[in-house]
């Protein structure tokens, strides 16, 4: 579908940054829109559950080029799933995300993980593990090792922060940002894209779930 | 909290008819709103299952004068012991986490809750639902029992406390209160919680889910939205209007500014696009319905305030959301797409809804369309001054004070418009001013809220409906009145004289009349065209057809 509109000459523009496109995934209330809201706005305020999704955009500078994040930030609640799958498709990175303090959150981000890979071929997205509110470190359930562990068995990259603190949150993005530049943005989309793209890829496959 | 006015007692005022208004209504006297006697007929014993003697009322709540003799539980249900923790409240030691025994959850005023057909808790405003599955199981029981008679519960009246039943497909909705809302407005209540699950839900996704696995634990899907139940129940007490009235409060604008807003969002469209709204804090700044995807259909005014308490919620807060949502009046068992953004970062909110699934960027460019033309009309600055109102009153500002209508001993009303040419009735609206001084504290609202509340209930009686009532209260003076041009519900200061109340009232009126066009959208933007041919309706959806 990228072919949709007429002229993208990919990377042509030194102006344009890549775009890449970015969900954050997990259970709910890990820390995904607090992650999002401090890494995009530097805030951190205690949020409700998110409806459905929400979008940020970020640009990053990545050595000499920048490129552009557009971050989709996914419901962890159960009843907006059907709408967040949507959001994987066309997705260049993940964040997969948990609570360091509640391991069921911790095994939720491995289903998240399967998720993922009956979608894309492996390897065709950057996917970081991310083990959030490690403020309170009083009360973790999930140890950094245990974290480490899983991600490096499973050849994801793996940080955990506090967005709280602001405790490696723009280094957990940033290490995604180098990773897609690493692997060829080329690949990525082509800059100034017609929005639309990624959500035309394949809508056929969603169709059935309006039939309700 | 034991709110004044809140307890069967007559106040303390004197209540008196108000015979000297010219006002060709049926004066009739008002013992201080409440009835410490036999009740309204449509207000008395059991609404459908009136084989019970209703001077026997049947005590079954699970607060504090549950203690009564519980005779009535065994004539109610075999399925309610008396050893249940509803029919003995001294069988709990404290609060030990089991909730009912709780004196706290027991002296709250209103309760509400929602459960499944088997049973199953799923919504409680206090308390955690699991410590009240005992609780819920009485409910369930004596809904059943009813059932089985080939009957439906609705009410059940136990000296102060209502109880009031509302069955939806596979769930049921209780509200047990001691508030002075009739049972007619705490079932409003339950209809408005009701719609509220099923816009996250859908209609046919519960009766799916339930029809499936009976005993399915609802929580699960509604995980997040007990915060919206609970706004939803507290802006009941803390500031009343909307539910009550069954309309939308609009922001205050000058119409030239708000005509141009309306022109703007109809300017603006995005395929699949079906309505556009702007709002603030969960007021209506305008909204366009397109003609070709809503065609005849018209938006019920019900979802509209669903919507807009949607959008006003926190969460909405930070990025642009894209969201399904429901809207139950509408279409209960189909989904919109909506896209919600604040717009420059300020707190007025556009919502873009649309019937297609994947079109969130047509819709983010629809909103920065949106953005742009506001900007080059200086909405922003006019809309600015409605949400900067709280810190700096200003003359013109767009939400106002009870002082901009300059009559002294006014403290608060709630104004709807009767009166609004035919073709705009799909847009009831209201106006009043913010809450203040003495009413910016949680007892005072309340106290507030009750008195209207009790008023309408009045006006509004199935049986001996009322036009006109001059209620001295405790803290109070208040009157109520409804014509064919409006309905009108006005707080005034204690001291005030029956011929004051109607000076202020006159003044009230005039002020009104004036400012109309500031107050209310007079003409609702797409609201207002009849819808062209049927032909050119928008076939394609499946959501109208989805059933």
């Amino acid at each position: 579908m990228a072919q949709a509109h007429g002229t993208p000459p990919p990377r042509a523009d030194p102006g344009q940054p890549c775009v890449f496109k970015l969900v954050l995934l997990g259970s709910g209330s890990v820390g995904k829109s607090s992650l999002a809201l401090r890494y995009v706005k530097d805030d951190f305020r205690s949020i409700l559950p998110t409806v459905g999704c929400a979008f940020f955009t970020k640009v990053v500078e990545v050595g000499a080029s920048s490129l552009k994040l557009e971050i989709w930030d996914t419901a962890g609640q159960e009843k907006f799933h059907s709408v967040c799958h949507l959001y994987f498709r066309g997705a260049n990175a993940a964040l997969l995300v948990y609570d360091v303090t509640k391991k069921e959150s911790f095994h939720k981000a491995q289903q998240w993980l399967r998720d993922l890979e009956k979608e894309f071929r492996p390897g065709e997205v950057v996917v970081m593990l991310v083990g959030n509110k490690i403020d309170l470190s009083e009360e973790r359930e999930v140890t950094f090792e245990e974290g480490k562990e899983f991600a490096e068995s499973n050849r994801l990259l793996f940080m955990e922060t506090s967005a709280k603190l602001n405790h490696q949150v723009s280094e957990a993005f940033s290490a995604v940002a180098r990773e897609l530049s690493q692997r060829g943005g080329g690949e990525g989309q082509a800059p100034g894209r017609d929005a639309a793209v990624v959500l035309n890829e394949g809508p056929t496959r969603r169709a059935r779930c309006c039939a309700h | 909290m034991e709110a004044g006015g809140d307890t069967a007692a007559p106040a303390p005022g004197v209540v008196e008819d108000l015979e000297d208004m010219r006002i060709p209504s049926e004066q009739t006297e008002d013992h201080g709103g409440v009835h410490p006697g036999p009740p309204d007929p449509e207000d008395g014993g059991l609404e459908e299952t009136g084989s019970t003697a209703k001077d026997q009322p049947p005590s079954l709540s699970p607060l504090p004068q549950s203690e009564a003799p519980s005779s009535t539980c065994q004539l109610w249900g075999p399925g309610a012991p008396e050893s249940s923790p509803m029919g003995s409240p001294e069988s709990g030691s404290g609060g030990q986490g089991g909730d009912p025994t709780d004196e706290d959850w027991r002296s709250q005023r209103k309760h509400v809750f929602v459960l499944s057909e088997a049973g199953k808790p799923i919504y409680s405003r206090y308390g955690s639902v699991e410590a009240l599955s005992a609780t819920m199981g009485v409910m369930t029981a004596l809904v059943s029992f009813v059932q089985s008679a080939g009957d439906a519960i609705r009410a059940i009246y136990a000296e102060d406390h209502k109880l009031v039943f509302l069955q939806q497909g596979p769930l049921l909705l209780v509200a047990v209160s001691r508030t002075p809302q009739s049972a007619a407005q705490l079932r409003g209540e339950l209809l408005a919680v009701h719609a509220q699950i099923v816009s996250t839900l859908t209609r046919a996704s519960v009766a799916r889910i339930f029809a499936h696995k009976q005993n399915y634990d609802l929580r699960r899907l509604l995980a997040g939205s007990e915060r919206t139940l609970d706004r939803l129940l507290d802006s009941v007490e803390q500031d009343p209007g909307a539910l009550l009235l069954g309309a939308v409060r609009c922001v205050p604008l000058a119409r030239p500014m708000r005509d141009a807003l309306g022109a703007l969002l109809r300017r603006c469209t995005a395929p699949g696009l079906a309505l556009s709204v702007l709002a603030v804090g969960g007021r209506l700044i305008t909204a366009a319905q397109e003609r070709n995807v809503l065609a005849e259909c018209r938006l019920d005014p019900a979802d509209l305030q669903l919507l807009l308490d949607w959008v006003g919620a926190p969460a909405f807060a930070a990025g642009e959301a894209w969201a399904p949502v429901c809207l139950p009046r509408f279409n209960p068992d189909g989904f919109f797409y909506a896209y919600v953004a604040r717009l420059d970062a300020m707190p007025v909110c556009l919502l873009l809804l649309g019937t297609q699934r994947e079109t969130f960027h047509a819709m983010a460019a629809c909103r920065r369309l949106v953005e742009d033309g506001m900007r080059a009309l200086g909405a922003m600055r006019a809309l600015g001054e409605a949400v900067s109102f709280s810190n700096a009153p200003s003359g013109n500002a767009p939400a106002y004070s009870v002082q901009a209508v300059g009559a002294p001993g006014l403290r608060h009303f709630l104004y709807k418009p009767l009166d609004i040419p035919d073709h705009h009735r799909q847009l009831p609206q209201f106006t009043s001013p913010e809450l203040e001084a003495p009413y910016s504290r949680e007892e005072e609202r309340q106290r507030l809220s009750d008195l209207y509340h009790r008023l309408h209930a009045r006006l509004h009686s199935a049986s001996r409906p009322l036009r006109l009532i001059y209620h001295v209260a405790e803290k109070e003076t208040l009157l109520a009145w409804v014509t064919s041009k409006f309905e009108l519900y006005t707080c005034l200061s204690p001291l005030v004289t029956k011929a004051g109340a109607i000076l202020v009232v006159t003044k009230l009126l005039r002020w009104v009349r004036k400012e109309e066009d500031r107050l209310f959208i007079r003409y609702p933007p797409k609201y207002s065209t009849p819808p062209a041919t049927s032909a050119d309706q928008a076939p394609h959806n499946g959501l109208f057809t989805g059933l």
